[in-house]
């Protein structure tokens, strides 16, 4: 989805505040979300982190940029134990004695039907293009790459594809290749000078650079 | 019932939920808060120090860092979740790494700890990736023109770790001393290990 959490290079959004000696957590129940999401997932196997990482984006861009970190993690534990049926809402309402705002419903996927190729489609040098998608679901592509050209510098084992697992379609494994662009490509003429951007991107983000199209799955070859 | 329109204080909703889980036989009292203790004394970004310290000591184990960061990670017994696939980007006289998670806040937990506050707001997640010699200017890092700065977003599963440049001045210290004078921000890229005081 192209939603509020897919930050990287938008403006307006002021200065960085830097607190020296920071704590992990500053207050008790932001170690209980914490505590809650490892629990969740790691323990009671309720979803996956990629279904968790969608819950966070699914929440509404007011909430999600009026939320601390970890309120959105509580938000994201709390809408998909809701989902799954491991706790009642109504429940929840009442002992939390206010509203409980929670993510906004998941999109229906299809699975996308590509079959990896068993060796990687590309290798280090190799310029590529990433694809134009617009997917409805969860995708771990950035929007600010999406169209862009850049070039293999390094090619990473065999991750499970985010945009099914958040989604409960078929598990697959591909590689992921971290891609160099200039800043010249990404912001054209709002380019720092001397400035990259290397972004870690699965194969089926990815498109020969001479393809030319973003849309159009690639042949195999 | 009608709905309640003002939300509960967060950290009421988040007793709620543990209330609840508890109630039905999920949790036992006390788990959660043994969760996050033990993950914060596993998740602590002084390990990552303590790589940066041996690299810059031991030649032999900076160049099995540079290829094979979760391994050589692991041989100082820093590994675990977040830290699978562990790339060592480094830092150097005319290329600078930063290291960002635009779409939520990805970290090599096992080195560099669970993230901090400033890395995981949207301020530093949407400006990085556009204007880092400037983001990295207003934090204190002043690298001129003829220094690239190179952006590494953690949009897969790798998780990154800047071994930072090593001070001038530092060439008589111990292994530990050095270890001690490695920061954070410098092994996140935003800023660079200061040089000891004269007579520190």
């Amino acid at each position: 989805m192209d939603g509020i959490h897919d930050l990287g290079g938008m403006s307006g959004f002021g200065e960085i505040v830097v607190e020296r000696d920071e704590p992990t957590f500053h207050e008790a129940w932001e170690s209980l979300a914490f505590g809650l999401n490892v629990l969740a997932i790691a323990q009671l196997r309720a979803y996956n982190v990629d279904e968790y990482r969608h819950a966070v984006e699914r929440m509404s861009p007011a909430h999600y940029l009026t939320a601390s970190y970890y309120e959105r993690t509580l938000t994201a534990v709390a809408t998909l134990l809701v989902e799954k049926g491991v706790v009642d809402r109504a429940t929840l309402l009442a002992r939390a004695g206010g509203a409980f705002p929670l993510a906004q419903a998941v999109a229906d996927v299809a699975p996308d039907g590509v079959t990896p190729p068993p060796e990687p489609r590309f290798a280090l040098g190799d310029r590529v293009r990433v694809r134009e998608m617009h997917p409805a679901g969860h995708t771990r592509a950035p929007r600010y790459v999406r169209g862009h050209v850049g070039e293999v510098v390094h090619v990473a084992p065999r991750f499970s594809f985010p945009d099914h697992a958040a989604h409960g379609l078929e598990r697959r494994k591909e590689p992921t290749y971290h891609v160099l662009f200039s800043a010249e490509e990404l912001w054209n003429d709002a380019a720092g000078s001397g400035e990259s951007v290397v972004v870690d991107l699965w194969e089926s983000y990815l498109l020969p650079a001479e393809s030319g199209s973003g849309g159009v799955e690639p042949v195999d070859g | 019932m009608a709905e309640p329109d003002r939300p509960a204080p967060v950290a009421r909703r988040a007793f709620a939920l543990r209330e609840e889980l508890e109630e039905r036989g999920r949790l036992e009292p006390g788990q959660l808060e043994a969760i996050a203790q033990a993950s914060e004394e596993q998740f602590d970004w002084r390990n990552g120090a303590r790589v940066v310290a041996r690299a810059w000591v031991d030649p032999e184990y900076r160049e099995r860092l540079l290829r094979d960061g979760t391994a050589a990670c692991a041989e100082l017994g820093f590994a675990g979740p977040q830290g699978e696939y562990i790339v060592v980007l480094e830092a150097r006289p005319e290329l600078h790494p930063v290291i960002v998670c635009t779409q939520c806040s990805c970290t090599a937990w096992p080195v560099l700890g669970l993230p901090p506050d400033w890395y995981k707001s949207p301020a530093y997640r949407a400006r990085v990736a556009r204007e880092p010699r400037r983001v990295l200017r207003e934090m204190g890092l002043e690298l001129p023109e003829s220094v690239e700065i190179r952006v590494w977003d953690t949009t897969a599963e790798t998780r990154y770790l800047v071994l930072p440049l090593r001070p001038p001045g530092t060439e008589g210290m111990s292994e530990e001393r050095l270890a001690d004078i490695v920061t954070r921000e410098a092994m996140i890229g935003v800023a660079r290990v200061p040089a000891p005081d004269a007579g520190a």
